[in-house]
């Protein structure tokens, strides 16, 4: 089987796993909506105060839903032995990995970009800001699978991972966090987002190269 | 490494081997110290005493004494920590594994120092005890690193496979340095309140500069010292029954 | 500069002392921490040793 074959396999197989619990894919929205609901509740409901906190207000929520539907991404793998099993295969582990998170991501982040318009509308994000909302949460999720990614291997061996993972990854998302808000920020008050957008599809990019392999180096040294 | 002259590569062998390490440790003890103080005692006599008052802030300044080599040695170590996981990953070295477990805490130890500092000398030139000012935010997010090789060495049960995590993040994190630097002061430059540090334009007159060179140089033998310390301790942790360590019980009986 | 204005720091002694104070904690700590336990260690490694205990 060639590398593509492999990679595309992996892909398949984890989809097909995702969607044989189909109610499960649901979960990250319905906290993504949840957490993002909390918000006006806890500062009132002033239009103006809700609408300058959009941007924020929706892309911490977007990250915490990321952070949470990252302990699925090897979880069950590693559970049953499977992992172990991939980390024997003669292709590369790094493309493997990159295959899985792919997957993942299909499956957690980009249904969040069906979502996007109802907690726009929650907290009073103007329509001038949609598109860079979408091109951020398109851009900007899966660099937070691929940073997670490196987390969720560190981390996968322990019992109690869940609070050590976000320590680790959260200082990382950082950087990802203030420009996609900053873009969809500039956005709700008409201002140009290229250079935003263009820093995230840069760290995409690297992300997407240099990601995968302490991914791949971390998985093997916890499958041990 | 066949290009590596024989005593070179002797020396590093021996080094690298835990008693030698533990007994040149006490060796350099002596002379780290003495080079320690002979540093810390003018860099702060020069900074406490000699230096003038500030024009604008008065005495406050000071705090730059500690708030400065601290930022400094917060950065370097990890780099440092960074260096040495990568070491321990291709050479499979436990010495760089020691090394760079032992230097955590000290790094973190001084981006705290860096962080309270700073707070202290915010708070009577900008009245606030915070400010998200791009480098304490970028500061903030540097301990956060610190904490979690920390908390992932202390979390993994084989303390091989934990070394090799703890270099994987180490590694990790020093490329992410950088970014999380550039996008906070992006962040900041955005945001800016009405608040211009002293140290952006480095006019800094000689009389400042020197104990302030001296405290640097000073942080960094104190960090050689430091690190020495725990590197003796985390070896011993490790490899308990081994025959070095019985030696060293039934001498200093 | 006398000894009194060398501990006012021109009204500025809060900040400053607390500033120095807090890092010396810190360093010592740092410091000593290693020590005291490596001694902790050495001297229960010896105790289970005399049991004949490893």
């Amino acid at each position: 089987m060639s590398l593509i074959q492999a990679f595309f396999a992996i892909v398949r197989r984890d989809l097909l796993l995702a969607f044989r619990r189909r109610a499960e894919m649901a979960n990250p929205l319905f906290f993504f909506v949840l957490v993002v609901t909390l918000f006006p509740l806890a500062v009132g409901a002033q239009p103006n105060l809700l609408q300058a906190m959009a941007p924020g207000v929706i892309w911490v929520s977007a990250l915490l839903a990321a952070l949470l539907s990252l302990d699925g991404l090897f979880r069950s793998d590693f559970d049953d032995g499977s992992l172990e099993q991939l980390l024997l295969s003669p292709h590369p582990l790094s493309v493997l990995v990159l295959g899985k998170i792919f997957a993942h991501w299909l499956v957690t982040g980009l249904p969040l970009l069906l979502v996007a318009p109802l907690l726009a509308l929650f907290l009073g994000l103007p329509g001038q800001a949609m598109p860079t909302l979408w091109v951020t949460l398109i851009l900007a999720t899966p660099l937070l699978s691929l940073i997670g990614a490196i987390g969720v291997a560190l981390t996968v061996g322990l019992r109690r991972g869940g609070m050590i993972l976000s320590l680790l990854v959260l200082p990382l998302y950082v950087p990802v966090l203030i420009f996609a808000s900053g873009a969809v920020d500039r956005a709700a008050s008409g201002l140009p987002v290229s250079a935003q957008i263009n820093i995230l599809l840069a760290m995409l990019l690297l992300a997407l190269v240099l990601t995968p392999l302490p991914t791949a180096a971390a998985l093997k040294m916890s499958v041990n | 490494m066949s290009f590596i002259p024989a005593p070179i590569s002797r020396f590093f062998h021996r080094t690298a081997s835990p008693p030698h390490f533990y007994a040149l440790a006490d060796k350099l003890m002596p002379w780290l110290t003495i080079l320690f103080l002979l540093l810390l005692i003018p860099g702060l006599y020069g900074g406490l005493v000699m230096a003038p008052a500030d024009y604008q802030q008065g005495d406050s300044y000071r705090i730059i004494y500690i708030h400065v080599p601290a930022a400094w040695m917060s950065l370097f170590i990890y780099v440092l920590m960074a260096v040495m996981g990568g070491i321990a990953l291709v050479w499979r070295m436990k010495l760089a594994e020691v090394m760079l477990i032992s230097s955590a805490p000290i790094g973190a130890g001084f981006t705290f120092v860096a962080l309270v500092t700073g707070s202290l000398w915010g708070k009577p030139m900008w009245g606030t005890w915070w400010v998200w000012d791009a480098r304490l935010t970028s500061e903030l997010i540097l301990l956060f690193l610190y904490l979690g090789v920390t908390s992932l060495y202390g979390a993994i049960e084989d303390k091989r496979s934990a070394a090799r995590a703890v270099s994987i993040l180490a590694l990790v994190g020093v490329v992410n340095i950088p970014i999380i630097h550039y996008s906070v002061e992006w962040w900041n430059t955005l945001h800016q309140g009405p608040t211009v540090s002293k140290m952006d334009k480095p006019s800094i007159h000689v009389s400042m500069l020197i104990p302030l060179l001296l405290m640097a140089v000073a942080f960094k033998l104190y960090y050689a010292i430091a690190v020495l310390q725990s590197a003796k301790l985390e070896l011993i942790k490790r490899e308990p029954s081994a025959q070095w360590v019985k030696s060293l019980l039934e001498n200093k009986a | 500069m006398t000894l009194e204005s060398f501990f006012a720091m021109g009204g500025y002694a809060f900040y400053v002392w607390t500033s120095y104070g807090i890092t010396l904690a810190v360093l010592l700590w740092n410091l000593f921490a290693p020590i005291v336990l490596r001694k902790q260690l050495l001297r229960q490694l010896a105790l289970k040793q005399k049991r004949g205990q490893r």
